[in-house]
């Protein structure tokens, strides 16, 4: 492509832009409003996933050892907890700890024990990095030597997975519902702005335009407005979801498990894939139809 | 094999002295009604001619595989020495710079001025910035137009926007100008004027071809004339006259 080829279709793309305001309108508008909608539900889904995440990372595995157990032991016990690759964290929690803690709870009753009771409940609380690989690191642990019992919640654990698969294929069947709807509309609306310019491209082929520099400026002009009808839903969503997360926190602070991922976490994936699909549908829908007009 | 190389050699050398050569062309459109039938007709460089015919007799047809825009069922069809049944899309861009086309609706660019207009053709020819100033203004001052460069077609007169028009026609120095009825939505001394026009750029050395059904036009000039009807050329005649039978 010579240069001055190059910078007429800059631009005519740009000129494009302006000359079609009510084609620029309806599919900057076409695609903002399904970008911001696949936005919301993306960010929904993100949080979601999130809660689910951090409530996963509560359910922990306690692991008690055999009466007499040296220190040594129960140190290598600890290494090869450490080991596992289920393990997301793990503490020791020594039999003073656990009656200390106990106590707390029964109050006065407490001062009635001359002795620890809990002697024996040393422990390790074991916090896991997938609640859905539980029952296999306690198949693992109770081979272990100097393992007494190992106390756990399969309830927790399943209900937790369960609600992360559902969770998985609901938000992926949305996103994937909504993105598909998002391509058909806005390349209808790509398809019909470049339609009624039929006639402007039939004359550049009569008098000799190659199909190239029909193309180019209508192909640039349609990812400028993908480009421009995704940065404005994205701009907008970021807005609204510090405003949203901010409000929510401030009047359910009394639900201590709805804890928001901070913006940046979101829309540093979202922005620039909500931009590629801007400028992608843009370059993919007028491809398409312009080269159904250029058989001249 | 020889042999026919020569005799294609021989054809090759023949078809070069004309600006279009059309040897048993024929096209029939999808739907099975014949459009054209065993088409010969051969136009020298430097001619001017008048195809003739009354609507539906196949004039549109042929302006339309002059242009590659329709290709042909059989026979042979050169233009410019382009052979358009085997030319590959890639190239008719290339062929059409070689041509100048006018149609009856002038078919500007509604957005763009005169200048634009113009310069556009020029710009698909690849043709520099400073060729473009030099070309433009000389080709409207030839139509005409000097005045109205910055004017958008909406604001000419009909016979205004057809010069603009010619101008694009021309102004990449085609050695085949066609016209499809250019004066067709004029009125009689804008159709005069249109008509003087092309005479010149006839005069310059460019092959003029006007697609017409006004006879008076075609009576007055004094021109080769074409007939076609129903698909078929009727006459071929220098000096001719059209006589609508209808």
């Amino acid at each position: 492509m010579k240069i001055r080829t190059f910078f007429y279709t800059i631009e005519q793309g740009v000129i494009g832009v302006f000359k079609n305001k009510w084609f620029t309108v309806a599919t900057v508008a076409t695609i903002s409003a399904c970008l911001f909608v696949f936005g919301i539900f993306y960010a929904i889904a993100f949080n979601v996933a999130n809660i689910v995440r951090n409530a996963e990372q509560n359910v922990s595995v306690t692991v008690f050892f055999d009466e007499g157990i040296s220190e040594e032991r129960i140190e290598e016990i600890g290494e090869i907890i450490g080991r596992r690759s289920e393990v997301a964290r793990y503490e020791l929690i020594t039999a003073e700890e656990a009656w200390e803690k106990f106590s707390e709870q029964l109050g006065e009753y407490a001062q009635g024990f001359t002795e620890n009771p809990l002697e024996n409940c040393a422990n390790y609380q074991i916090y896991l990095s997938d609640v859905t690989m539980q029952s296999q690191l306690v198949n693992y642990l109770e081979g272990v030597e100097g393992i007494r019992k190992i106390n756990k919640s399969d309830f927790t654990a399943d209900t937790l997975s369960g609600i992360n698969m559902v969770l998985v294929y609901v938000f992926v069947g949305i996103i994937v519902i909504l993105f598909a709807v998002s391509i058909f509309l806005i390349n209808n609306t790509v398809t019909m702005g470049i339609s009624v310019r039929k006639e402007e491209i039939t004359i550049m082929k009569y008098i000799g335009a190659t199909d190239f520099f029909v193309r180019a400026p209508f192909v640039f002009e349609a990812m400028l407005i993908g480009l421009i009808g995704a940065a404005i839903p994205m701009g907008l969503l970021y807005y609204l979801y510090e405003l949203a997360t901010d409000f929510i926190s401030e009047k359910f602070a009394f639900l201590s498990f709805l804890t928001f991922v901070p913006a940046w976490d979101i829309f540093i994936y979202l922005i620039p894939f909500s931009l590629c699909i801007g400028v992608g549908i843009g370059f993919v829908g007028s491809f398409f139809t312009v080269r159904k007009h250029l058989r001249v | 094999m020889a042999e026919t190389k020569r005799k294609r050699r021989e054809a090759d050398s023949n078809i070069s002295d004309y600006a279009i050569y059309l040897e048993d062309v024929s096209k029939t459109f999808s739907d099975g009604v014949p459009a054209l039938s065993n088409i010969n007709l051969k136009v020298k460089h430097g001619e001017f001619v008048f195809i003739v015919g009354v609507s539906g007799a196949g004039k549109s047809t042929l302006i339309k595989l002059l242009l590659r825009e329709l290709k042909a069922d059989s026979g042979n069809i050169f233009v410019n020495g382009f052979n358009l049944m085997t030319i590959k899309h890639g190239r008719i861009p290339k062929f059409r710079r070689t041509l100048g086309v006018v149609f009856q609706d002038f078919r500007l660019l509604k957005d763009r001025n005169v200048y634009e207009n113009v310069a556009f053709a020029q710009r698909i020819a690849q043709k520099s910035e400073r060729e473009i100033r030099r070309n433009v203004p000389s080709m409207l001052s030839l139509v005409g137009l000097a005045g109205k460069y910055k004017a958008k077609p909406k604001q000419l007169a009909g016979g205004e926007q057809q010069r603009v028009a010619l101008a694009r026609a021309l102004v990449n120095q085609p050695k085949l100008l066609l016209a499809d009825e250019p004066t067709g939505n004029l009125d009689l001394y804008n159709t005069a004027e249109i008509m003087k026009l092309l005479e010149t750029i006839n005069e310059n050395g460019t092959t003029v071809v006007v697609v017409t059904h006004n006879d008076k036009l075609v009576n007055d000039m004094k021109k080769r004339v074409v007939t076609i009807k129903q698909g078929m050329i009727v006459s071929d005649a220098e000096n001719g006259g059209y006589f609508d039978e209808d």
